[in-house]
């Protein structure tokens, strides 16, 4: 087991307030962590910043990948590292094919052209085992797409991109029973001993399947709390008060 | 991004200046003893001048438009408006002058012409050098020729339509084309013959401080059918240079005719071009139009829907980057019942680039049964780059169906970030960004040209960042 990704003392500003408070976080190869929290507590910012999205400033701390410090790298060479973010809300391209769009970021991220055929056959593999149908790769980036196949995309990309790590900010959000067991399912056939997921979320339902390391609990920019699973069974009973006083 | 890569990309491929090699060049300025110096070096019937002269004093009258981009660079003293080049009208590529042939092989035009198209017109400063077309259209009776040519050999024909789908009067640039206009083409496509490939005219203006202002002609005839690509470049110069050129279009019952243009004129040019077609019943007119070029640029292109169940589509994009004002568009009017226009209009601006679309469309009184369906976007790369939209709409009766959507905004920084999180460069999310957004543009030309225009996009983004 190595140390994969290290945050520590980070913070960090938006439109001049301030979001995240002195967070620190570790996560090693071959674990599922998770982070909860109530809305407003600096969950979605925390998967921009580890991207430096710069809409964002980061006044203190710093981010290591691998050892290496990638606090300031841009995004996508911070991608290039090996670091994927499924969106809460995926943006659609309109003119753009999905297939092209996969294929140049699996091109862009491996810096090597990939034989297509090989590719596309591997995609609509994946595609299948999340139920997804394969005319959508001819379709424009997730135009048009429900909200459940927004989220499967995504979730696609991941096992195509093959990341060391997967950062995924609220797929389970506004997803079915059947779309977020199928969800559960992408992280299973992707996760391995060399790789790592971080699943930020308000619901248990995802976790349900899931072999969770930690669970993180995120009050006001800090991480105040860290468990097992048996964490996030007692969020789902008893809310978030509790953390929120000790804070 | 290295600063070094920018500089090569700053070489744009269209960018190589000839000498200014000329075999006569007419004084700058626009005099009567001017345009009958044209007409006497161009050996023409005495009726072609009698309409250049009567174009001259209409241009004197007719006042500088009120409304668009600032002109007043734009000074008439200082234009040479006849160029002759060194070479005579050739119908083989290996008889066209060393140097201008180079040009026209830079710009991929024999290559072309050898792979997807059914004739070629290559014009060079104001004459054109080459021209052919496949035998077997000729054995059906296509004609396709330069316009001087055509003037010559079939007066009755151009003297029935030229002039008569854009008069003389329309405006004082067109006044000023019909004054001094030299090279183009005609085409001729008689009843039901149906051309598979297309024809291309490429409009090459390398000589400074001149203007270019070729005639085009076309001639659809009854259940006829024709791709007509027209394709416009220059290398950049210090001052400005002026194209002008008129585009005249007439489509008879139940033909066909698609008109694609990839205009990419240097920085320095005034194009303010002017094109109109006139359909007739169940005829057909879809203009594919890419405007990448051009300091300034006024470019309006009109279908008058004259016959019961015409129709017209319109699909164009322009780009305007740092010290461009595209001014561009689309005119409509509906004259005949039933009939259909479709207009999707995008625009790019960036690096303080201004575009605008000024459009009009005109449902006459007896047009009742018709369809009208504007929309148009503009993008704007950068906060301070302008992008503006401009609709006239002139619904005339109450059994139309007419919508307009216009949308203007910015390029998504969400959008920018989402691609970039899957690796790619700020440069290559904005790159396919623009490149979805000019989609359903290139995909209405051959695939070449898609490419080119793609390629086109490409260079423009590369260009400005960093």
């Amino acid at each position: 087991m190595e140390k994969l990704l290290e945050i520590e003392n980070l913070c960090t500003n938006a439109d001049d307030k301030q979001i995240l408070k002195g967070l620190d976080l570790s996560i090693n190869s071959g674990e599922i962590h998770v982070i909860m929290g109530p809305n407003g507590a600096g969950k979605s910012t925390l998967a921009n910043v580890i991207f430096n999205n710069s809409a964002y400033t980061k006044t203190s701390g710093t981010i290591k990948f691998n050892g290496e410090d990638i606090t300031n790298l841009k995004t996508n060479e911070i991608a290039k590292k090996g670091i994927f973010m499924s969106f809460q809300t995926p943006e659609e391209i309109s003119g753009i094919s999905t297939l092209n769009f996969i294929k140049t970021a699996k091109n862009k991220i491996e810096g090597k052209t990939i034989y297509l055929p090989d590719l596309k056959k591997e995609i609509e593999n994946d595609m299948s085992e999340l139920g997804m149908k394969s005319e959508l790769l001819h379709r424009d980036l997730n135009v048009g797409f429900s909200g459940g196949e927004k989220k499967k995309n995504e979730i696609l990309q991941m096992l195509v991109l093959k990341p060391k790590l997967a950062i995924l900010d609220e797929t389970d959000s506004g997803l079915d029973v059947d779309a977020i067991r199928t969800v559960s399912k992408g992280i299973e056939m992707f996760k391995n001993d060399e790789n790592a997921v971080l699943i930020i979320t308000h619901s248990t339902k995802i976790l349900e399947s899931l072999k969770v390391d930690l669970v993180h609990i995120l009050v006001d920019g800090k991480i105040v709390y860290t468990g097992t699973s048996e964490l996030a069974k007692e969020i789902e009973t008893n809310g978030y008060s509790k953390f929120k006083e000790g804070a | 991004m290295p600063k070094t890569q920018i500089e090569d990309l700053n070489t744009n491929i269209y960018d190589f200046k000839n000498e200014d090699n000329f075999e006569f060049k007419i004084q700058k300025g626009l005099t009567k003893d001017i345009v009958e110096e044209i007409s006497r070096q161009k050996n023409e019937p005495e009726w072609v001048l009698e309409i250049r002269l009567k174009a001259l004093e209409m241009y004197n009258k007719l006042d500088m438009p009120t409304w668009g981009p600032d002109l007043s660079e734009l000074n008439m003293d200082e234009i040479a408006t006849y160029v002759k080049p060194k070479s005579k009208l050739n119908s083989d590529w290996n008889d066209v002058p060393e140097e201008i042939k180079n040009t026209f092989d830079k710009l991929g035009i024999p290559q072309a012409e050898r792979q997807y198209l059914a004739g070629v017109g290559a014009q060079y400063d104001s004459e054109v050098v080459y021209h052919s077309i496949k035998e077997e259209l000729l054995k059906q009776g296509v004609i396709y020729t330069d316009f001087d040519s055509a003037i010559k050999q079939y007066p009755e024909i151009i003297k029935e339509y030229f002039s008569k789908c854009v008069p003389i009067s329309d405006h004082k640039f067109i006044a000023l084309h019909y004054a001094v206009f030299s090279g183009g083409s005609f085409v001729y496509v008689p009843k039901n013959v149906k051309l598979e490939m297309p024809l291309q005219s490429y409009f090459r203006l390398n000589s400074p401080e001149s203007g270019q202002f070729e005639h085009t002609l076309i001639i659809v005839d009854e259940g006829a059918s024709l791709h007509f690509i027209e394709g416009c470049s220059a290398p950049k110069y210090n001052k400005v240079n002026l194209h002008a050129g008129c585009v005249e279009l007439f489509v008879k019952e139940n033909g066909y005719l698609r008109y694609s243009t990839i205009e990419n004129w240097s920085k320095n040019m005034m194009n303010l071009n002017t094109k109109k077609a006139i359909i007739e019943k169940n005829g057909k007119v879809d203009w594919v139009s890419g405007s990448f070029g051009s300091h300034i640029s006024m470019l309006y292109p009109m279908s008058i829907l004259k016959g019961d169940n015409s129709q017209t589509e319109f699909t164009g994009i322009s780009f305007a980057g740092a010290g461009q004002n595209l001014d561009t568009g689309f005119k409509v009017v509906h004259m005949g019942k039933n009939t259909s226009s479709v207009v999707s209009s995008k625009s790019i601006s960036k690096s303080g680039g201004i575009s605008t679309y000024r459009s009009l469309v005109s449902i006459l009184p007896n047009a009742t049964g018709s369809k009208c369906s504007v929309s148009c976007d503009g993008l704007m790369l950068d906060s301070n780059s302008r992008s503006d939209t401009i609709p006239v709409n002139n619904v005339e009766n109450d059994e139309t169906e007419f919508s307009h959507e216009a949308r203007v905004g910015k390029i998504s920084e969400k959008a920018i970030f989402y691609l970039m999180t899957h690796g790619l460069t700020e440069a290559d999310a904005k790159a396919m960004i623009v490149r979805g957004f000019a989609n359903p543009v290139s995909k209405e030309l051959p695939m070449e040209y898609a490419v080119e225009m793609n390629r086109l996009i490409n260079l423009e983004l590369e260009g400005g960042i960093g």
